[in-house]
């Protein structure tokens, strides 16, 4: 559906540019990207959370192949502690397996059902947040009620009996996450459509003849990114917790190994290994706190001037 | 003003329907026989049972007939029965509801109470090591998972120090009478409610330390200082009501990410609500006390969402008297 040709194409492509992400203000506006992109290196904590997730990253991508020992394997006596033992430099848990190894390969399964849901929530926000936004009226009132039944529903409980009901793999949890985690999208894409969709560059690739697909996609939802960025960081957060949550609580994919699922079996010894525990739950807490730490740098970089808020 | 807030009742209700109708589309996109969903793996064994079933919630009639069987006995208030208690899943839940109440009205007082101290001092003096440490507590806040919280702090305050008691909501010996029963009570309490309110106190104090900053540069407050009001009458009497607004707004939005929260937090402390009875359920493959479970808090999440929304009236007049004008 290759629209009405050659000035459709130019309009919507130059004005969907020329206002900017409203970031750089002041006189190197000319280049909003890297003006933000200035900014957010500049914030001290923004790049600590970049180094965080990257250490968390090649922890989980190289750090099997380095330490190479199987997190199901009983290593050792159960329950040593931390520094006892070589072959467990992080003690053993109430098996005898391996913390260490535990906490290396359980990331694998919390980032990739996160970045499932996350894409999930994603696509089924923005596109349901577009369409309200956009068009408004009936679509919108009908749309917004269905968000805000979403809303109502107790995120977790909902996930733990969609995964109780059906078979609990990887799919299945991101699937659960990714159902009840969309409605905040959806309010900040709606929210910015329309803001947007009644500016002066969105009304002339209307009067150039851009069909509303072409507008929404080439014209509107560009610059209606740095939100949707900041909050597509903040999500990733929120749905590593819930499945550590559902993992916590028995309701992981059983065949794997997760940060979440190591603190929910050592649960019954943790007051005489709070090795067995703690450790995990510093390998989910400081991955959040990348994503959060990202997420607010990305967050002052695109608005200079709520810094500090 | 009350049509407003008939209309309002009028939408929670249709949210509520909307649950009902939810419930129903979960026991029937369950692969498997939806009779054998509703008495779960316990009532499953049992032919003259599931016949009942059938008969019960006339699952050999059109899909809208059982739709409609569906809400009339949701609606009256049966949720069915335990196979594995033999017990209706409303004295079930009713006995259940009390404590995660408590737990979640504990935990948002805390959370609300202490979040926007922390905020209003913060805002006060935005530059002082007090509101770094706050933004930085915020994001720690954030970003710990809660039931990994609440294991830590057992580990510190229960074992070892020895403060408080460990799990569970009575020592098996309290004292006799109503005080000793509350003190008990309480003391179990204090973890639990801690723990959750944590991740909710991160959060206000760093919202009402936003808002407040943003009130504190606007034109009535200037106006307050400029009359030669005290600073403390300015902050507490003028710039504060308007600025938990967003508070409240938030406590509405998140109600239900709080009571999630909730049911993490009592499968570590063993409190014995609706979250512990949720889990067991699952462990038990007792299906109806689980969907009645997301029944009732999908309803209390409503019913807060209500409470908010009443409660802007009380505290920003203009949302009152907007209405009123337009009726």
């Amino acid at each position: 559906m290759s629209d009405s040709a050659g000035l459709g194409d130019v309009a919507a492509a130059d004005m969907g540019v020329t206002p900017g992400l409203g970031a750089g203000g002041g006189a190197g506006a000319a280049r909003p990207g890297r003006e933000t992109f200035r900014l957010f290196v500049r914030n001290k904590a923004a790049v600590v959370g970049v180094l965080m997730l990257a250490g968390v990253v090649f922890m989980t991508v190289a750090g099997p192949r380095l330490y190479d020992q199987d997190p199901k394997d009983i290593v050792a006596r159960p329950l040593i502690g931390p520094g006892e033992l070589t072959e467990a430099r992080l003690g053993t848990d109430y098996l005898g397996r391996d913390v260490l190894a535990g906490v290396i390969n359980g990331g694998g399964t919390s980032l990739t059902v996160a970045a499932m849901a996350a894409a999930m929530v994603l696509v089924i926000g923005i596109g349901i947040g577009a369409v309200a936004g956009y068009y408004g009226g009936w679509a919108d009132s009908a749309l917004m009620r269905f968000t805000e039944f979403f809303q109502v529903l107790p995120a977790l409980l909902f996930a733990m009996v969609v995964v109780a009901l059906f078979e609990p793999s990887m799919w299945t949890i991101a699937f659960a996450i990714g159902v009840v985690a969309w409605p905040g999208i959806a309010r900040i894409t709606r929210a910015e459509f329309l803001r947007l969709r009644n500016l002066e560059f969105v009304r002339a690739a209307r009067a150039v003849g851009a069909t509303d697909w072409r507008i929404i996609r080439k014209v509107v939802f560009p610059n209606a990114l740095p939100p949707l960025i900041v909050s597509a960081t903040l999500i990733m957060g929120t749905a590593i917790l819930f499945e550590a949550g559902l993992a916590f609580l028995g309701l992981g994919d059983p065949n794997t190994t997760s940060w979440g699922l190591m603190i929910g079996l050592n649960r019954g010894n943790f007051l005489t290994a709070w090795w067995s525990v703690t450790f995990p739950g510093l390998a989910i807490f400081f991955t959040v706190l990348s994503f959060s730490l990202i997420g607010d740098g990305l967050q002052d970089a695109y608005n200079p001037k709520l810094r500090g808020r | 003003m009350l049509r407003s807030i008939a209309a309002r009742i009028a939408q929670a209700l249709g949210l509520i329907l909307a649950v009902m109708c939810l419930n129903f589309l979960l026991i029937h996109l369950t692969p498997g026989d939806p009779a054998t969903v509703i008495v779960g793996e316990s009532g499953a064994g049992d032919p003259e049972l599931l016949e009942e079933i059938r008969a019960q919630y006339g699952l050999d009639r059109p899909f809208v007939v059982q739709l409609g069987t569906y809400i009339g006995r949701v609606a009256t208030g049966d949720l069915g029965e335990s196979y594995f208690f033999n017990q209706s899943v409303t004295s079930l839940i009713s006995a259940r509801l009390w404590p995660t109440v408590l737990l979640v009205g504990t935990a948002l007082s805390f959370a609300v109470a202490a979040g926007t101290m922390v905020g209003v001092a913060t805002a006060r003096r935005p530059e002082s090591p007090l509101s770094h440490g706050a933004t930085v507590l915020a994001l720690v806040g954030f970003s710990m998972p809660v039931f990994w919280t609440g294991i830590m702090l057992v580990i510190l305050f229960a074992s070892t120090w020895k403060l408080l008691p460990v799990q569970g909501w009575h020592d098996v010996s309290y004292g006799e009478g109503m005080l000793a029963n509350v003190l008990d009570v309480g003391e179990h309490l204090v973890l639990p409610a801690l723990t959750l309110g944590l991740i909710y106190l991160a959060q206000y104090s760093r919202l009402s330390r936003a808002s407040m900053l943003e009130v504190l540069e606007s034109d009535y407050v200037r106006t307050a200082r400029a009359k030669g009001l005290g600073e403390r009458r300015v902050v507490y009497k003028h710039a504060l009501r308007n600025a938990v607004i967003p508070v409240v707004t938030v406590i509405g939005l998140q109600f239900g990410a709080l009571l999630s929260g909730a049911l993490l937090v009592e499968t570590v402390f063993n409190w014995p609500g609706l979250g512990r009875l949720a889990f067991d359920s699952i462990l038990r493959r007792d299906t109806s006390v689980l969907l009645g479970v997301l029944m009732v808090s999908s309803v209390m999440v409503i019913v807060a969402n209500l409470l908010t929304d009443l409660l802007y009236t009380i505290i920003d007049p203009r949302i009152r008297l907007r209405e009123r004008s337009n009726v």
